[in-house]
């Protein structure tokens, strides 16, 4: 045994000097900001800024080749300290988190069979296009969750993945991950989502999923800004016209579009807390607040959408939520669409 | 009615062996040269192997639990672990020692590495060597208390003595053993090495059982006669005969019970050969010139070591990849 | 040009007793048939019928979309009655044409582009080849590439050797046995169809040593018309894959990477010859075929001559239906076919077994780790290390997997079927062929 210690121990030694040889003669002089970038940079090697690794940034960075906000995990934080490394301005960039488009659940899709065999999403889609009878939607085994440097995104017990809006950086490693496409990334911000990713006929979506797309077209019909558009019988939200104010997520049939702030509330200003400042007239994207300047402001409310961005902007927590509001054209349709939970 | 089908990827039949089989196999095929053992050395070496088998699927077991996975001790993997373990003791060794090397065996040689099939050393020779190192005088306490060699008054094994013999001529000689005797296995040794004859009944039944390939075996052999064989012309009254070094000690075993480790041994028939002869090589070098008697397992575990690499520098030929354009031989 | 056996491979038990001995019988007309656009290999044909249109059978429905595509002919006559996705083998959707039979079944005269041609052994290969393009001939082994595609190396390369594959090494099959048994003269003429084309004289029939009768009847026949020589080969499968069939007929070894045109070799199914020879003299397009309904799970297992486009619920009627225990439909053989989630589908040209497993017939333990055994390894006749490519994927190694010859894996799935782990091997190296591909992309080569 005692030669086999040494003889391991010996191998192990001039590995050692091998590795401790190399490691000087291969030396490269680097930027000393490289490192200082690398610092300033989460260093989960997530690879949202499309390189291979926060090192890569770094040097991409340095070099020239990449902004300082190009990390979107770090948000403003980071992309200041970089910024004043670099000695550069940081441009402010809007937080985005993935949003996934599907919203079948066990119970609600149906499933083709019993799948077995890998239990990853990019393998299983090579069996019969995906376990579940609906080939576009969240196969559930998981992919993303493996994929997410963050732990943001996890397989409940319901069948498709769900996104912790909390811990999701927008890094986009998941939206790459899935084989279906399914992921997407949406400002923060936004609070509707339409929760469906196929392009079937409203028949064929039926057969397979009871809260899917159908393609009926209601909430374009409905929507006031124009944000929706039919693509291949999938509604699709533009985000940047879309105003939030849910109201196509009241009208749609198969409840598949999300709404966060469902139900919406009617907004009143308390007078006596009320400053005048003007914020809350200048973020609303229905001009429903009217008011002078170091006046009492005022809400309409037929022209309010309930999209509470006033309540969010509001210095001193002068705007009230107020009773539910009322579904547009809840009369006929309202069994039909509280039938999802 | 819609039927609710299993979607699978292809194929859809398979030829019906699986893990489970495989360990319970070796295990049975370990079970002449143990039930022999026991015949041997009588009621000790029984308790040895319980032991050492019980505690091995024990500490499984809790392993598993711990690491929150499924406990997977009816695929036998553990009790073949434990069983031999047992093979490679002497009937002697005390209860404290078999569960220390059932622990050895199963948590630093299996488990820490994620469990059967991520563990780079054979578990069993694991323990047994960590014992070797630490016990080395429960390890060789070679008495034989009960069963039929009870008595025989055998203090070493035949490599021990040869052993000592190299190391001080004045103190010993070599020892005189009838090859018969040996074949059939009476003589001391560790419980489950002695009889030539049932390990290698034990190897037939798992080579037409597909479960072990002849190429390590025959490598390992080969290669300690390609040393022996030379050393005991050239010195015959120094060096034991070849007959002795392949029926002594726990060759046998080793090449063909240890050594065939799957979970352990290359993945291809070239490289097989290549770790087989590199077994058979350092096995001679030790028992010749090393310091301690036998050399089994120590030269098993460090071409275990070498699998990884083995694997890399054999890999297979892949079919056409020598283009061939016309009608050539390939 | 010695007689060879590839490295590897397996023994599956041939579970062909059930229905080798079956006289095939005509599975009749379904009420309604679906014929996919894409059932070959290539561009997805074109439709050019539309709903409320009738048509009969023979009739083009969909023309081919480029070269490597080709037409689909109605099986059968009726009415359109819609142009749609409908259900598929591969399991995403495809347009299909959905025709309701009128039961006259009608077929369109054999004129014009399918007029018989007299003296095919005689005749311009061109013209052969876009008759062999207009019948919608693919390979029927089961891969569907198109036929007329596989005729036309390009012209630097020289052919010289034409294999008809009697194979059929694929367990539970017994289509192209019947199909030997029942028409020997129609197989060695359209292998001398092609070998006409190539301007060649004599071509190989191989068949497995398992199916001494249709090997008899076919050296027997091929002494009388000539021209052919019959090789009985080892059983084992993947005897019946292109390389290693070819290895064995002639002993040359397809490079990595290379089709069999790369040794002067082209290798045809011996349905396709059938095909063929009908498609040339009798100007019949490629419409139904020979399919073999087998299994434990369905209650009488038989040969079937099956209209393209049939859905395979039909076919299982006709073999008396499912038994209770039904757990896997796989449309193929058990090595290569594919499993089924609704009786919906339709069968396509390449549809030659249908194979129905009982619940205790399929394995559904989930897999273990690998103890490295080695058996996929050496089962493997491709010579690669699945094991390798499985431990390099599982640990998204994209790139090594790639060094160790994902691309070449054949799918024929001896590995998985011998891994004692139950590993599923073929499903991670497709996988990783799908990532490797992806790699070499970005990777710009
Ligand atoms: S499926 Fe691929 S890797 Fe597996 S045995 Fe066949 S050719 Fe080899
Ligand atoms: S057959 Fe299965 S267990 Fe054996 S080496 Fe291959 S993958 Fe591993």
């Amino acid at each position: 045994m005692i030669e086999a210690a040494l003889v391991l121990g010996g191998i192990g030694f001039l590995a050692a000097l091998g590795l401790g040889a190399a490691s000087i003669k291969f030396h490269v002089e680097t930027d000393p900001r490289v490192e200082e970038v690398a610092e300033a940079l989460p260093g989960v090697n997530c690879g949202a800024c499309g390189l291979t690794g926060c090192n890569a940034l770094a040097e991409a960075i340095v070099a020239g080749g990449a902004l300082p906000n190009a990390c979107i995990p770090g948000g403003e934080d980071v992309s200041k300290n970089i910024a004043t490394i670099m000695g550069l301005d940081a441009e402010k960039a809007e937080k985005f988190i993935a949003v996934l488009h599907c919203k079948g659940v066990h119970g609600k899709a149906i499933d083709k069979g019993q799948y077995l065999g890998i239990p990853d999403c990019r393998a299983a889609a090579l069996v019969l296009s995906s376990p579940k009878g609906c080939n576009y939607g969240c196969m559930g085994l998981g992919t993303c969750e493996r994929s997410c440097p963050f732990d943001a995104i996890h397989m409940g017990d319901k069948g498709i993945a769900v996104v912790d809006a909390e811990a999701c950086t927008g890094c986009g490693s998941c939206v790459r991950a899935c084989p279906k496409s399914i992921l997407d990334l949406r400002p923060l911000s936004m609070n509707v989502h339409i929760r469906c990713n196929s392009p079937l006929s409203g028949k064929q979506i039926k057969a397979l999923c009871s809260v899917g797309c159908i393609g009926c077209g209601r909430c374009e019909k409905i929507c006031p800004v124009e944000a929706i558009s039919m693509s291949r019988g999938l509604a699709i939200i533009d985000a940047e016209k879309c105003v939030d104010c849910g109201m196509c997520a009241q009208v749609c049939p198969t409840s598949n579009i999300d709404d966060a702030l469902a139900p919406r509330r009617d907004l009143l200003i308390e007078e006596e807390k009320c400053i005048g400042c003007t914020k809350c007239a200048k973020v609303c994207p229905v001009d429903a607040i009217e008011g002078e300047k170091k006046e009492v402001h005022k809400i309409h409310q037929e022209k309010c959408i309930g999209c509470q961005r006033c309540v969010q902007v509001c210095p001193v927590d002068a705007v009230m939520l107020g009773a539910e509001r009322p579904k547009p054209g809840a009369k006929k349709k309202t069994s039909e669409a509280a039938t999802d939970g | 009615m819609k039927p609710t089908l299993y979607i699978t990827s292809s194929p859809h039949v398979f030829d019906g062996d699986s893990v489970s089989k495989i360990m319970w196999t070796v295990s049975a095929a370990l079970l002449p040269s143990a039930l022999w053992g026991f015949y041997l050395f009588g009621l000790p070496a029984l308790a040895v192997t319980a032991l050492c088998v019980a505690f091995s699927a024990i500490f499984e077991a809790v392993a598993q639990k711990l690491r929150g996975r499924e406990v997977t001790i009816e695929d036998g993997s553990a009790v073949l672990t434990g069983l031999l373990l047992a093979m490679n003791l002497p009937a002697a060794a005390p209860w404290w020692l078999c569960v220390f090397g059932a622990a050895t065996a199963v948590l630093l040689g299996k488990q820490v590495f994620g469990g059967l099939g991520h563990n780079p050393f054979n578990p069993a020779l694991v323990a047994r060597v960590v014992m070797l190192i630490s016990f080395p005088v429960e390890m060789t306490d070679w008495t034989v208390s009960s069963g039929v060699l009870a008595d025989a008054v055998t203090a070493a094994t035949p490599l021990g003595e040869a052993k000592t013999f190299l190391m001080s001529p004045e103190r010993g000689q070599l020892p005189q053993v009838a090859l018969m005797d040996l074949f059939i296995g009476m003589r001391p040794g560790s419980i489950g090495e002695t009889s030539t004859l049932l390990l290698l009944l034990g190897a037939a039944v798992l080579y037409v059982r597909r479960i072990i390939t002849l190429d390590i075996p025959l490598g390992f052999i080969a290669a300690l006669l390609a040393v022996t064989i030379p050393a005991y012309m050239l010195a015959p009254d120094k060096y034991l005969s070849p007959q002795l070094h392949l029926m002594t000690g726990g060759l046998m075993l080793g090449a063909f019970f240890m050594a065939t480790d799957m979970v352990t041994s290359p993945l291809n028939g070239k490289g097989r050969l290549v770790f087989g002869i590199g077994c058979g090589l350092i096995t001679a070098i030790i028992r010749l010139w090393g310091g301690y008697p036998e050399g089994v397992s120590f030269s098993i575990l460090l071409m275990n070591s070498t699998v990884p690499l083995i694997d890399r520098y054999t890999k297979p030929r892949k079919f056409g990849f020598v283009p061939v354009k016309k009608g050539g031989e390939a | 040009m010695g007689k060879k056996l590839f490295r590897g491979g397996v023994h599956p038990h041939d579970e062909k007793e059930r229905t080798a001995s079956l006289p095939v019988v005509d599975a009749g007309l379904p009420e309604r048939l679906f014929l996919p656009v894409s059932q070959h290999i290539g561009a997805p044909a074109k439709p050019i019928v539309t709903k409320g249109d009738k048509v009969l059978g023979g009739q083009v429905v969909a023309e081919a979309a480029g070269f490597v595509s080709v037409p689909i002919h109605a099986s059968t006559s009726g009415t359109v009655r819609s142009v749609a996705p409908y259900a598929h083998p591969l399991g995403a959707e495809q347009l299909a044409i959905e025709i309701e039979v009128d039961g006259e079944d009608t077929f369109v005269e054999a004129e014009g582009p399918m007029e018989p041609i007299a003296d095919p052994f005689n005749h311009d290969p061109n013209e052969i080849k876009t008759r062999i393009l207009a019948a919608g001939i693919v390979g029927m082994g089961g891969a569907t590439f198109p036929t007329h595609v596989k005729l036309s190396p390009p012209p630097e390369i020289g052919i010289d050797t034409i294999i008809l594959n009697g194979v059929e090494c694929e367990p539970f099959l017994t289509a192209d046995h019947r199909l030997m048994l029942d028409r020997p003269d129609d197989i060695i003429n359209g292998l001398k169809v092609i070998l006409a084309i190539f301007g060649l004289d004599s071509g190989f029939i191989g068949i497995e040593k398992n199916k001494p009768d249709p090997i008899a009847l076919m050296q027997d026949k091929a002494a009388s018309l000539g021209g052919v020589e019959v090789k009985p080969l080892e059983v084992r499968y993947p005897q019946g894959a292109e390389k290693q069939l070819i290895h064995a007929i002639s002993g040359r070894d397809v490079p990595s990477a290379a089709l069999p045109m790369a040794v002067g070799t082209v290798v045809q199914n011996v349905a396709t010859a059938v095909a063929i020879w009908e498609a040339v003299t009798q100007g019949k397009p490629l419409t139904s075929r020979i399919c073999t309904v087998t299994g434990d799970g369905v209650k009488e297992p038989k040969n079937l001559l099956i209209r393209t486009g049939t859905p395979i619920g039909y076919l299982i009627e006709q073999c008396g239906g499912l038994t209770d225990d039904i757990a896997k439909v796989i449309m193929g053989g058990p090595m290569m076919g594919l499993s089924q989630y609704t009786l919906d589908v339709p069968s396509t040209k390449g549809t030659s077994g249908l194979l129905c497993l009982p619940a205790s017939q399929v394995r559904t333990e989930p897999q273990k780790s690998c103890i490295s055994c080695g058996r996929c390894v050496s089962s493997c006749p491709m010579g690669l290390s699945p094991t390798t490519i499985y431990n390099f994927i599982d640990a998204d190694r994209v790139a090594e997997a790639d060094e160790w010859d994902t691309l070449d894996c054949i799918e024929c799935a001896s590995c998985s079927y011998v891994c004692p782990a139950g590993i599923p091997l073929v499903q991670y190296i497709r996988y990783a062929k799908g990532r490797v591909l992806a790699r070499r992309r970005q990777l710009g080569t």
